[in-house]
């Protein structure tokens, strides 16, 4: 008898996200089975991956990955055109970290401005980000979305002390959105059940269960994705059916690995070498466990990590 | 677990005024409550139904099914209206569920239709010679019917072996020998034989205001030992929150604040 490949079957399937317009709008998720498995079920939309920018020159990004955008990063307009013409980004998120109030505490207003100048300089599909803070995110991401109508962007992150806000601005101008909660599977689904008792969509919401980087936690995001996938396909939970983000970035470009200088740790190795390997092993064992949307900063482990899905696909 | 809607029966003076009148909204709108309620199967109890038995069944299927995207349970002992009534399916949703076949003689014509219309089919383990002992009697007569089923052509996926649930208030030995009998069933294939309970059996004959507590502590048990199916009210909102709650102990359900609302 010839040898047949035990195969697992599965209940449900992770829901269709489309965001961006024209020709260069992407669709994540759709797929009915474990990452990758592709002799299990049907996986049409490969992973994104979103180039990070920001809205204030990346004064706190390591020398590593600050020293990429030295030329660009001084306005998000040039930025974000350099990661799509010349690193050739298939989407940008857009951090608005100046308006924390630790930041430079700028106004919505401001972040409304940087918007639509960024959305009129692009065609790739835009993510927006709040500085992750629960106040004034509330109201930076209302005028945001107001700034992007028409632009079916992601935004977020709508998270448990601000969601309700976030919902309706998301609702009225037609975006998708991330929910995000902290590490907790069980406040994942919470989060996703109020948010569509508000009448918002689930097929227009996408799931942040929290990243973290090799070595600081990484096993935790990990686990927790791995279950909502497990709830998504195999008890058809239809709430942890959406795709899942991993905002690989920000929590590695802050690690002592990836910022320690050669002189200090010798032993090692060369800096960037280093710190691109960090950014995309984390992002890669994101992507066993079940991400849909990765946001990375380093052009190079953005293109390792690309390197990885194709072979994968 | 699955839910069959049990609350579209003859017994009931509402139904039966309906379906004898030929007035398709109360019965529609029973069904659409129960669907909505997160009943998987609608069941469809038309009694014996010897008096134009066929066209009552098939009047109910097609009034139901144009409201509700969902398979049927189709309950009658009459087997011309049962063969009419799965004529009539529409199984665009799901296989109907035929309520259903035992080891007497006289309903192994069940079976036959069963395999005939690729439906699935309930299968009461008890004989004609009076009722079960035991788990280890209802095992026998399950093992004979899976038998006469593979003779028959129906596929043992396509059965839901039945303990029988007898009242507690009379025969308190057996609640404990059908539960007992669910965990055994499962071990009689590889993959497990599906289960089903007529559950409000439990607590016939007992004061009124202590059947839903009967009717909910006992489906936990029964859950527990892995029933696959059972024929209850849906409308039962204390019952449906013990389920959702036994299926979050049990793993089946991820645990959310709002579980219940789910």
């Amino acid at each position: 008898m010839a040898y047949v490949v035990p195969k697992e079957s599965y209940n449900g399937k992770v829901l269709n996200v489309d965001f961006g317009k024209g020709d260069k709008a992407l669709v994540i998720g759709g797929e009915n089975a474990l990452p990758f498995l592709s002799f299990e079920g049907e996986l049409p939309n490969r992973p994104v991956i979103a180039c990070e920018i920001q809205d204030t020159p990346p004064t706190d990004w390591p020398e590593t990955v600050r020293n990429v955008y030295k030329d660009v990063s001084g306005d998000p307009v040039t930025w974000a055109k350099y990661c799509q013409n010349d690193l050739k980004a298939k989407a940008i998120a857009l951090r608005l970290v100046s308006t924390h109030p630790d930041r430079d505490n700028r106004s919505a207003e401001d972040a409304a401005k940087t918007i639509k100048d960024v959305l009129s300089a692009i065609n790739v599909p835009l993510i927006i980000l709040g500085s992750n803070h629960i106040e004034k995110d509330a109201s930076v991401l209302v005028a945001a979305a107001e700034a992007a109508s028409g632009y079916n962007c992601i935004i977020g992150k709508a998270q448990e002390g601000n969601y309700k806000t976030i919902v309706a601005a998301a609702l009225a101008h037609n975006h998708k959105l991330i929910a995000m909660s902290e590490l907790d599977i069980n406040l994942a689904k919470q989060l996703n059940i109020l948010i569509t008792q508000m009448g918002f969509d689930k097929e227009k919401l996408i799931t942040d269960p929290m990243c973290s980087a090799l070595g600081y936690g990484l096993e935790y995001t990990y686990s927790v994705m791995e279950r909502i996938r497990l709830a998504g396909l195999m008890q058809n939970d239809a709430t942890m059916q959406p795709p899942i983000l991993g905002d690989v970035g920000m929590y590695v470009w802050k690690v002592k690995e990836t910022v320690a200088s050669e002189a200090d740790v010798a032993e090692w190795g060369p800096l960037e070498e280093r710190g691109t390997a960090w950014e995309a092993l984390t992002a890669t064992a994101m992507l066993i466990a079940g991400t849909n949307l990765l946001i990375m900063r380093h052009p190079k482990a953005i293109s390792i990590v690309e390197k990885t899905i194709a072979e994968l696909t | 677990m699955i839910i069959i809607g049990e609350k579209i029966s003859v017994i009931a003076k509402k139904v039966r005024e309906a379906m004898n009148s030929r007035d398709p909204k109360p019965i529609q709108e029973l069904a659409e409550v129960q669907w909505k309620a997160g009943a998987h199967y609608i069941d469809v109890n038309t009694g014996p139904a010897e008096e134009k038995g066929e066209e009552l069944m098939t009047w109910m299927v097609e009034s139901i099914q144009e409201k509700v995207h969902a398979p049927l349970c189709l309950d009658t002992t009459n087997q011309q209206a049962l063969e009419a009534g799965l004529k009539a399916h529409n199984n665009q949703w799901g296989k109907p569920l035929i309520n259903s076949t035992s080891n007497d003689p006289e309903r192994f014509i069940m079976l036959e239709l069963a395999a005939k219309y690729n439906s699935q089919i309930i299968a009461l383990t008890v004989g004609k010679g009076g009722l079960p002992a035991d788990a280890e009697e209802r095992c026998g007569i399950a093992a004979e019917m899976m038998a006469r089923a593979a003779e028959y052509g129906v596929p043992l996926e396509n059965i839901f072996l039945d303990p029988l649930i007898l009242q507690v208030c009379t025969t308190q030995d057996q609640a404990m020998h059908s539960i007992k009998a669910i965990k055994m069933f499962q071990e009689l294939n590889d993959p497990p034989m599906k289960t089903v309970v007529g559950l409000s059996n439990i607590s016939n004959g007992v004061p009124k205001n202590m059947r839903g507590l009967i009717d909910r502590v006992y489906l936990t048990l029964l859950m527990y030992e892995g029933l696959t199916a059972a024929i209850m009210n849906p409308l039962d909102k204390e019952l449906m929150d013990t389920m959702k709650t036994t299926d979050v102990f049990l793993g089946k359900t991820l645990y959310a604040h709002s579980y219940l609302e789910m």
